[in-house]
């Protein structure tokens, strides 16, 4: 899951991908003696694009997630005892940014437990939309996210989401944060990414923090791997700044996480903040950065106060 | 999936429909209820409406429901309209010595959840059996303090027309 970013070009399946350009980009200006890895790695970044999923917001069935409830209720009880408090912060109704610090690689049971808190709490009548990042919904047998709401990080589809009513989720720290190393567990870094802000402005809706814990213990991880994703051209290639190492079941030593892994079943807390009414508090013309630091400090402080109850790594 | 608690409250039955049929009361006796706002015209009687959560582990579950059976001071059925599919009644019996009989009862689960359904229902069990009893036993606190009181007022007003 990952924040909306801005890009000039319209790809074919309506979303502005920073990555199709590149690739298109590249393809164009390559020499034709270009070597046999970079083309293989080409193809193989033209056919994980051309599985990203038409952008559409119909495709989330409120009755598939009533009927998968009881499942996710019961991953998120027993697997990772999960706890969500302050939901009655989100507003009852209309649109609404959620805006969460990201945790556990490419699985996030954070997000399982959060969907299933706000579709119980608001009923599943009540369209909410996750942002996601591009691989993530391309990857075979991970289409049924789709109906939970789940649709391609874009500005279009942020801006669709809120323009129908929709509480939007998203994760401005993406791929960064999701990876970062286990000892930064309880650090909010959305590695100066404020696309959401101006989301928020252009759409005159409120956001709300939504602060998370314990995500980052259901494995060791030990580096994001930047220097490796940038050698592999996969910033490029797949709009992927990391190629993440960690240590998770069932691989061992896991590189990359494209094939997912077992979290391991450490306590999920979520905490829903008040609502920032970004006008209201900062004025008719305010100010980006001040903004985001205003949002950095709060999700922060929170995290550090759930931090604090968390008497042991894993257990809670 | 049923669950149910009865207890016997000493008072008479129209003291416990008096509590049980006011929604202003429910937060204050009913064990793990988050909300119950009414979203009906009228707050009690047949086809009031109630938005109801109640807190099972990981998650507040619950929704819109509706009173579909209004029978003082004996029963009292609700139904759900939106969210977790639910039937809950209010099962009052008279008993000699001015004391009542109380039941709860309250049934519930996911249409079409299938087997995980099937779990999570018997899962959830114990905690909602829980809220049921924990409920039971703060009405009959409340109800009979309330009985109490009421008597010792009118003990006061005896004394002081005397």
């Amino acid at each position: 899951m990952e924040e909306t970013t801005r890009a000039a070009a319209v790809s074919p399946n309506g979303h502005r991908e920073e990555a199709l350009t590149d690739v298109s980009a590249a393809a164009d200006a390559a020499p034709p003696d270009r070597g046999l890895i970079e083309r293989l790695v080409r193809g193989v970044a033209r056919q994980v694009q051309s599985r990203i999923p038409v952008a559409d917001l119909d495709e989330r069935d409120p009755d598939y997630i009533r009927e998968n409830l009881p499942g996710l209720w019961l991953l998120a009880s027993i697997y990772f005892r999960g706890e969500v408090r302050g939901l009655g912060n989100i507003p009852d109704s209309g649109p609404v940014l959620l805006v969460g610090n990201h945790s556990g690689g490419n699985l996030t049971p954070d997000t399982g437990v959060f969907t299933l808190a706000f579709s119980a709490y608001f009923g599943v009548e009540r369209a909410f939309y996750q942002l996601a990042h591009n691989l993530v919904l391309s990857m075979p047998g991970l289409s049924f996210l789709r109906k939970f709401g789940t649709v391609a990080a874009s500005p279009e589809n942020a801006e669709k989401a809120l323009e129908d009513g929709a509480a939007l989720l998203v994760y401005p720290g993406g791929d960064w944060e999701v990876h970062r190393p286990i000892w930064e567990r309880h650090r909010v870094d959305f590695n100066r990414r404020k696309g959401f802000i101006r989301l928020a402005l252009e759409q005159k809706v409120p956001i709300v923090p939504v602060v998370s814990i314990g995500g980052q213990e259901t494995a060791i991880f030990l580096s994001r791997g930047e220097t490796l994703a940038r050698v592999l051209m996969l910033d490029r290639l797949f709009r992927l700044k990391v190629l993440p190492i960690s240590i998770a079941p069932p691989w061992g030593l896991n590189i990359g996480d494209m094939l997912g892994h077992i979290p391991l079943p450490a306590k999920i807390t979520i905490e829903v903040l008040p609502p920032i009414e970004l006008r209201e508090e900062f004025g008719e013309d305010p100010d980006v950065d001040e903004i985001y630091e205003h949002v950095i400090r709060l999700m922060q402080e929170t995290l550090d106060a759930l931090a604090a109850e968390r008497q042991l790594p894993f257990v809670g | 999936m049923r669950v149910q608690a009865q207890i016997e409250v000493s008072a008479p039955p129209e003291l416990v429909w008096e509590m049980v049929t006011d929604p202003s009361r429910y937060l204050h006796f009913m064990a793990g209820l988050t909300r119950w706002e009414v979203v009906s015209k009228s707050p009690r009687g047949l086809g009031a409406r109630y938005r109801m959560l109640m807190q099972v582990r990981s998650a507040e579950v619950g929704g819109l429901i509706e009173v579909v059976e209004w029978d003082p001071p004996c029963d009292l059925a609700w139904t759900s309209v939106t969210g977790l599919d639910q039937r809950g009644r209010w099962r009052l019996r008279e008993r000699p010595f001015g004391r009542t009989h109380v039941e709860f009862r309250l049934s519930y689960g996911v249409v079409g959840a299938g087997i995980l359904g099937l779990v999570a229902e018997r899962v959830a069990a114990p905690t909602v059996q829980g809220h049921l009893r924990r409920s039971l036993h703060q009405l009959k606190r409340q109800v009979e303090h309330e009985q109490l009181r009421a008597l010792a007022a009118e003990r006061r007003g005896k004394s002081r027309v005397a």
